[in-house]
């Protein structure tokens, strides 16, 4: 499983992955539109503020959080662990396993090639927030604007490998995916994605700066949005990171353990 | 009418003897309620932090409508869930015609081929979480009230299902339907809160088209004894019509049915 051929199958992957996203573009459509929970919670948030701000937030500024957060999410999906639970269960890893590339590699590829279609939607969802919020919400420090890409394309990574990392323990147990539930649960606190982190009691916001989570949305978020300095922008860039080495050796690690004790069924 | 009670029965016996295999899920299912039902009061806390009362809703009348959303999820995913996303299964596979042949409803049988029994839990969550808020309101709501908020609870449960009946309906048309079902779930998360909180066209969606507004701020006002006796006319009417179209709907979805095996 060289690196050499990975490489040489990377183009054939990736255009297989971006056809699939666009002849299931209905499907995908509806997977878009269920990620709206950060429209209700501006709407709800919009409500708490129509009389004086909430914090440093005014409607507004909640406006900018929320609709960056909503491109951020809609730019870093994945949804490995389903797909992985759903292969071992019915023993479909195994044809996976047969090909030339490392199957953890080419669920990476399907997910990264359905990003020109993601960024199709994302783009007129940040282009209708400028308008609306005119240029005072985004960051004007042309270095934060440069890194904003390499810190979604890091939150995809840290999601992506949580996804297969989580999703490897259906080697062991009946469904992974109910455990994943409860990464969910911790990712919509600690992320920012329900309320952002900064309204939440200290103790919340300190304990995040320790877990992924923040990583996956907050960080790229807040980034954009203007609510970092450029020093604090890199000392989180360089903890995102540590967060994709990590997970990246879970996820390696949980998969050779798996794979180990895999023997397929059915087919 | 009795034939279909007893097959009631029988169906849900079978539910239960498979879940008794999994017992451990009982404890999981408990777990997991406890730590859902913290998640769901977290963003309460921070929002009445701030502010004592949000469109005209104080905290402890907003936890009421948290916990009728922890109890109707529970019911969602314990008695709806299950049996529509096994139909799915049985389009795809095309294993409906063997549903299709028995000598009973087929909406019947396949809103009632599953339960998740554990998922209980969920609902005796919700109530707790109502009881809650109504030990520091210091006053139990009255009679007339519960009776409102019981019948508003029937109608929102019908109301739920013919949703789901209206999804699944969709399945013979767009065969995967999962994505569809999730997407129903995302949206009825925004039941958490109480409706006035929306404005423009989320009220309208909210109140109208997915009518959330029944399923959670109704009842929750008629036990805080602040509904309008229209709005529960309004309700009831409103809940019929929404099961009379989706039975039509079901049957014209049915009648397009060809089956997918061989």
């Amino acid at each position: 499983m060289s690196v050499r051929r990975t490489l040489r199958a990377a183009p054939t992957l990736l255009r297989v992955g971006f056809s699939e996203a666009v002849a299931y573009r209905a499907e995908f459509l509806v997977w878009l539109l269920s990620t709206n929970m950060p429209l209700v919670m501006l709407a709800l948030w919009s409500a708490v503020a129509r009389d004086g701000p909430v914090g440093r937030f005014t409607q507004a500024d909640f406006a900018a959080y929320y609709l960056a957060a909503l491109v951020v999410r809609l730019m870093t999906g994945a949804w490995v662990v389903w797909e992985l639970n759903f292969e071992i269960r019915q023993g479909t890893l195994a044809f996976r396993m047969l090909r030339p590339v490392h199957p953890l590699v080419a669920y990476a590829a399907e997910n990264v090639a359905a990003m020109p279609v993601r960024l199709a939607v994302s783009l007129p969802v940040a282009l209708v927030a400028l308008w609306i919020l005119g240029g005072k919400h985004v960051t004007h420090d042309p270095l934060l604007l440069a890194l904003f890409p390499v810190t979604v394309f890091s939150a995809w990574l840290i999601t992506y490998l949580a996804m297969a990392a989580v999703g490897c323990l259906a080697f062991w147990f009946e469904s992974a995916t109910s455990l994943f539930d409860v990464w969910l649960g911790l990712f919509g606190i600690f992320s920012g994605y329900l309320v952002p982190l900064e309204l939440y009691p200290r103790w919340v916001n300190d304990v995040s700066y320790f877990l992924p989570f923040r990583y996956m949305l907050a960080f790229p978020v807040e980034l954009v949005t203007g609510g970092l300095t450029r020093s604090q922008a890199l000392a989180q860039l360089g903890a995102q990171q540590v967060f994709v080495l990590l997970l990246l050796g879970a996820a390696a690690g949980m998969w050779r353990l798996g794979t180990r004790r895999f023997s397929a069924f059915g087919g | 009418m009795l034939r279909y009670l007893r097959l009631l029965a029988v169906q849900f016996r079978a539910s239960l003897q498979t879940s008794m295999q999994y017992r451990v899920d009982f404890l999981v299912q408990g777990a997991m309620s406890f730590f859902w039902m913290a998640w769901a009061v977290v963003p309460l806390l921070v929002v009445y932090g701030t502010r004592d009362r949000v469109a005209g809703w104080d905290f402890d009348q907003a936890l009421v409508v948290m916990g009728w959303f922890l109890a109707m999820k529970g019911a969602l995913e314990g008695a709806v869930n299950p049996s529509l996303a096994s139909v799915v299964e049985h389009i795809r596979k095309g294993t409906l015609d063997l549903v299709l042949l028995k000598p009973a409803d087929a909406q019947f049988l396949v809103s009632t081929a599953k339960f998740s029994p554990w998922h209980v839990v969920d609902v005796a969550a919700g109530v707790g979480v109502i009881a809650w808020a109504f030990s520091r309101l210091g006053r139990a709501p009255g009679p007339l009230d519960v009776l409102a908020a019981l019948l508003l609870t029937v109608c929102a449960v019908a109301v739920l299902y013919s949703l789901w009946i209206l999804v699944v309906s969709a399945a013979f048309f767009v065969v995967k339907v999962d994505n569809l079902s999730f997407l129903f779930l995302s949206i009825f998360d925004a039941a958490r809160w109480p409706v006035s909180v929306f404005t423009g066209f989320w009220r309208f969606l909210f109140t109208v088209v997915i009518p959330l507004a029944l399923m959670t701020t109704f009842p929750a006002e008629a036990l805080l004894g602040r509904i309008r006796p229209v709005a529960v006319v309004a309700a009831v009417a409103g809940s019929l019509a929404f099961v009379a179209s989706a039975r039509v709907v079901w049957l014209r979805a049915i009648a397009r049915y060809t089956s997918a095996s061989s």
